[in-house]
């Protein structure tokens, strides 16, 4: 499968659902080892795919604030294991002095020894959650949390805007405290400290909550929030349907989990619920006559880079069934983990995405961000009739236009009258 | 097409109205433009006709607004996105999704169309406002000039039948503004489009205007006519139009073009007087900010390239370029916002980053683009009070410079109710406070009507006498023809022209001014230099 074929497939890459997938595989992968070097084999699966498929786009760098997360994290767990820890046999590295508590607080213990083994489980424990964290992160970068609400059904679409907006909505707050910072300092005022603290938060939000009121106006003004009139009966239905069907699914859910407590196993409830719920968010969608502008295809790469994900995952859960030795990696004794082959295998074929996703277009990756803007490249041949042989709405006027290749071009004068040339 | 019927607006507690008994009809495929001095109601007389005002705004409208036979009392805003689209005065603050092709397609989806239709229509708009390249790109990485292309093709693909427009080209570049302009005429022309917009650079968009709305603001009577009636006693008109009226020509000509086949007797009166050249800078002049091989580069981009100039005591300097070209991070080169990638940056021999925020604002001031961000507190004099305390100024200096730059502005308004005019009066009293010999200023005109303008320019050329060095970012051509002493053009963060104002301008068709290019090849820039020459030759005849 040759990479130009593939990389023809997205208008903007792999479908986000692709991406969001694998990542959730990865990290569901994760979560099923405790051996070190295989989840530092997940991390830097992810990291390597994020870097060899990422584009130039804002969003696109979250992953290095994930991996900070992940440093965070570990260090956090290991310090609580250190002050508050269960106290492990083992090779004591130091004692922290002890701090008797009463008797109600029994199981927890404050100071006392510090044992190589009960840091090592605290690391282990702190990089498994770390690992889930980068694969969320990898997730993000690769695809805007916008592009994956796309793909909501309709009836869920408002609230996906609303998420959108307050997405959105964190960058521009840092962008603002960034501008109002300039300015205070073009004030000749002190942009550190207390003071400069609270001349810098009123002041944002003042421009935030501007900023939401022009977006609500220009959201209303677009046609945001339009309904097709459904008779009421058909509404009530609708809602009377979502909710019993979520309380059905959820029985269910629970008839599942707690076998023997519900007839069938629950089975039959999940379904009954998921129906319901699905027929009375159809039935809501249909107030909304929203159509969906160029949507995501699921193509050959998205069945790849998915198919890759659930066999890293795959392998994973097969190794701990079968019992694979070095995918729990115990402390007792303190030796170097073992490297299982069929799980280093199967977390390597997570890199596949690393060749099998297309290269996004665009989307800045190469071209600057602020390029020679200021004088758009004319394009002289309008779209002629020709070109469109839709038909058009009569009355309706269009956009396309009859091709007048001169009309925008005379307007602006090639050299001044007179002679004056520059 | 649009009709207001005995239409009276008040909003929530003022105290007269802001439109007051309007009567007002624009046919089908008419480009009206709305003119009158800021804060005279014509943003709200926009906004009421897709119905935002009331229903957005609160207030109490009484009369009727009709929109293609429907009226803002029964339709709100959403239900007319299928016959307005309305672009807003800051399109960055009006985008919904974050790729430029789906906000686009933004509007379509709301109305349900089909996607073929949805696509070709989104093909048709990149097309038409030249976003072919920019398909892809995430809206926060785009320049001020991009952003407002596509919020105008973001409301085309819905194809209303009526397009309003508050302010389109303020942000744009000479080039931008032509460009843009030239696809709504074509919109009118070829689809019958019915367009209404308001805008304060009239130099830009008369031409093309079939009908003028002039309001004279508190609540006086709307003047409606032909273009070229409206303007013979308007209180706002831009150069041509008072050069037209100067020279008693008739019908009045609001394009170049015409002004040109009548000028030919105004030529012949004006040779041999040739314009006062502008006295040369003085060459000994004490420098005030000195630039050396300053590149600045942003990730990948390269914003200024190794850019080398000196600014002296009494000149005013204007930066011209297109959108995007450099012209702001140069400005904040020498403002100390940021250190150079490379390169060297001096203010009064000191390098500015280097200096504490209060020994800063005593050497360089900025104005930023968007000058509201440099005021917090809530009333003028509490702003005012706050500018002497920050920099250690005797209570009531910046007041009394405030007095000077613009008389009478309320001290206990707050400075988000000011008009644009004294908003940007109070932000250049609080910078120019503690006399900073050096002063920036970043798009100063954008918002400003006529006579603020002209207040502008009577300001800058006193303050340059006054020995103080004054470097401007403008897409403004008639700004810079009124006060400038010398002009830079960057493109791309390089100079590609530096020397004084009028060869500069005068030798490129896009920075030409109006009155340059009627009376070409004569280097006249302005209405007064020809008014001075032709009452010089009536003093002698």
């Amino acid at each position: 499968m040759s990479r130009t074929a593939l990389a023809a497939s997205g208008r903007r890459g792999l479908h986000p659902g692709a991406w969001w997938l694998w990542a959730a595989c990865m990290a569901g992968a994760a979560s099923r080892t405790t051996n070190p070097i295989l989840l530092l084999l997940i991390a830097g699966v992810a990291v390597y795919v994020v870097a060899a498929r990422r584009t130039s786009a804002p969003w696109s760098r979250s992953i290095v604030v994930f991996l900070r997360l992940g440093v965070i994290v570990i260090v956090l767990r290991v310090a609580l294991v250190v002050v508050f820890g269960n106290r492990l046999p083992g090779h004591v590295l130091f004692t922290l002095p002890h701090v008797p508590l009463p008797s109600w607080a029994a199981g927890v213990s404050i100071g006392g020894p510090v044992t190589a083994e009960a840091v090592i489980g605290a690391v282990v424990q702190g990089l498994r959650l770390a690992v889930v964290l980068v694969c969320f992160g990898a997730a993000n970068s690769l695809a805007s949390p916008y592009r994956l609400l796309r793909c909501l059904p309709a009836v869920l679409y408002e609230a996906g805007v609303a998420i959108t907006v307050s997405l959105a909505f964190a960058p521009e707050l840092v962008m603002a405290i960034g501008d109002v910072r300039e300015a205070r300092r073009l004030r000749g005022r002190p942009t550190r400290g207390l003071s400069g603290l609270r001349g810098t938060a009123v002041p944002v939000l003042e421009r935030a909550l501007d900023r939401s009121l022009q977006l609500a106006s220009s959201m209303d003004a677009r046609g945001y929030g339009r309904r097709v009139v459904v008779a009421r009966g058909v509404r009530r239905w609708a809602g009377a349907a979502t909710a019993v069907g979520i309380l059905v699914l959820l029985a269910g859910i629970y008839g599942v989990l707690a076998a023997g407590s519900l007839p069938g196993g629950g089975i039959p409830f999940v379904a009954v619920g998921a129906a319901l719920l699905s027929a009375g968010l159809a039935t809501s969608g249909r107030r909304t006559n929203r159509t969906r502008y160029r949507p995501d295809v699921w193509r050959t790469p998205e069945w790849l880079v998915s198919a890759s994900g659930a066999v890293a995952v795959g392998t994973m859960v097969a190794a701990g069934i079968l019992g694979v030795a070095g995918v729990q990696y115990g402390v007792y004794p303190l030796v170097l983990p073992d490297l299982p082959l069929l799980a280093v295998v199967g977390i390597l074929v997570g890199l596949v995405p690393a060749w099998a996703a297309p290269v996004e277009r665009t989307a800045g990756r190469d071209t600057a961000p602020e390029p020679t803007a200021g004088v758009p490249v004319r394009n002289d041949a309008g779209p002629g009739p020709a070109a469109n042989p839709e038909p058009t709405m009569p009355g309706v006027p269009q956009l396309a236009l009859p091709g007048r290749a001169d009309a925008p071009v005379a307007l602006v004068p090639v050299a001044l009258p007179g002679g004056t040339v520059a | 097409m649009i009709r207001f019927c005995d239409v009276t607006f008040t909003y929530d507690g003022a105290d007269r109205p802001t439109l007051d008994r309007v009567d007002l009809a624009v046919g089908e495929g008419e480009l009206c433009v709305v003119v009158g001095p800021t804060g005279s109601g014509k943003t709200t007389l926009l906004r009421a006709v897709n119905g935002l005002v009331p229903h957005f705004t609160g207030g109490r409208l009484s009369g009727e607004v009709l929109v293609a036979g429907r009226s803002t009392r029964d339709f709100p805003p959403r239900e007319l996105a299928d016959v307005v689209g309305m672009v807003g005065q800051n399109p960055a603050a009006s985008f919904v999704t974050d790729m430029v092709e789906d906000e686009l397609a933004y509007t379509m989806e709301n109305l349900g169309l089909a996607p073929d239709v949805m696509r070709r229509r989104v093909e048709d708009a990149l097309d038409l406002l030249g976003l072919h390249d920019l398909r892809d790109r995430p809206l926060a990485t785009l320049s001020g000039g991009q952003q407002q292309r596509v919020a105008i093709g973001a409301v085309l693909t819905a194809s209303p039948r009526v397009l309003v427009l508050d302010e389109p080209t303020s942000a744009l570049d000479p080039a931008a503004a032509e460009e843009v302009l030239a696809s709504l005429t074509r919109l009118v022309h070829d689809l019958g489009l019915t367009v209404l917009l308001a805008e304060h650079r009239l130099e830009r968009v008369l031409p093309f205007a079939d009908s003028v709305v002039l309001v004279p603001g508190r609540g006086g009577p709307l003047v409606i006519g032909p273009a070229a009636e409206v303007m013979l006693d308007s209180p706002v008109a831009p150069p041509l139009v008072d050069l037209g009226r100067l020279a008693g020509w008739l019908p009045l000509p609001l394009s170049v073009r015409d002004a040109r086949r009548q000028a030919g007797p105004l030529r012949l009166r004006l040779e041999g007087a040739a314009p006062h050249p502008a006295p040369p800078a003085d060459p000994d002049a004490p420098v005030e900010a000195r630039l050396s091989k300053v590149s600045v580069r942003y990730d990948r981009v390269t914003a200024l390239d190794a850019v080398s100039f000196e600014v002296r005591t009494g000149e005013v300097v204007a930066v011209m370029g297109r959108n995007g070209s450099g012209k702001s991070t140069l400005l904040a080169q020498l403002a100390g916002v940021r250190p150079p990638t490379s390169g060297a940056v001096e203010v009064a021999g000191v390098d500015p980053t280097s200096l504490a925020p209060r020994a800063l604002v005593a050497r360089v001031g900025l104005v930023p683009q968007d000058a509201g961000i440099l005021l917090y507190s809530d009333s003028v004099g509490a702003e005012c009070a706050a500018a002497d305390r920050d920099t250690g100024l005797a209570p009531g200096a910046t007041a009394a410079v405030l007095e000077r730059v613009l008389p009478d502005v309320p001290a206990d308004r707050h400075p988000r109710d000011l008009s644009e005019g004294q908003r940007l009066a109070l932000a250049l009293a609080v910078v120019l406070a503690p006399a900073p010999p050096l002063l920036l200023l970043d798009e100063p005109t954008r918002g400003l009507d006529y006579p603020g303008k002209a207040r502008l320019v009577r300001l800058l050329a006193e303050l340059a006498a006054d020995g103080h060095a004054v470097l401007m970012a403008t897409h403004d051509v008639e700004l810079v023809a009124q006060v400038a002493t010398r002009a830079v053009v960057l493109a791309e963060g390089e100079v590609v022209a530096d020397g004084p104002a009028r060869d500069v301008v005068c030798h490129s068709p896009v920075f030409a001014p109006q009155v340059a290019k009627v009376l070409a090849p004569e280097p006249w820039l302005t209405v007064d230099e020809v008014r001075g020459a032709l009452e010089v030759e009536a003093v002698r005849g």
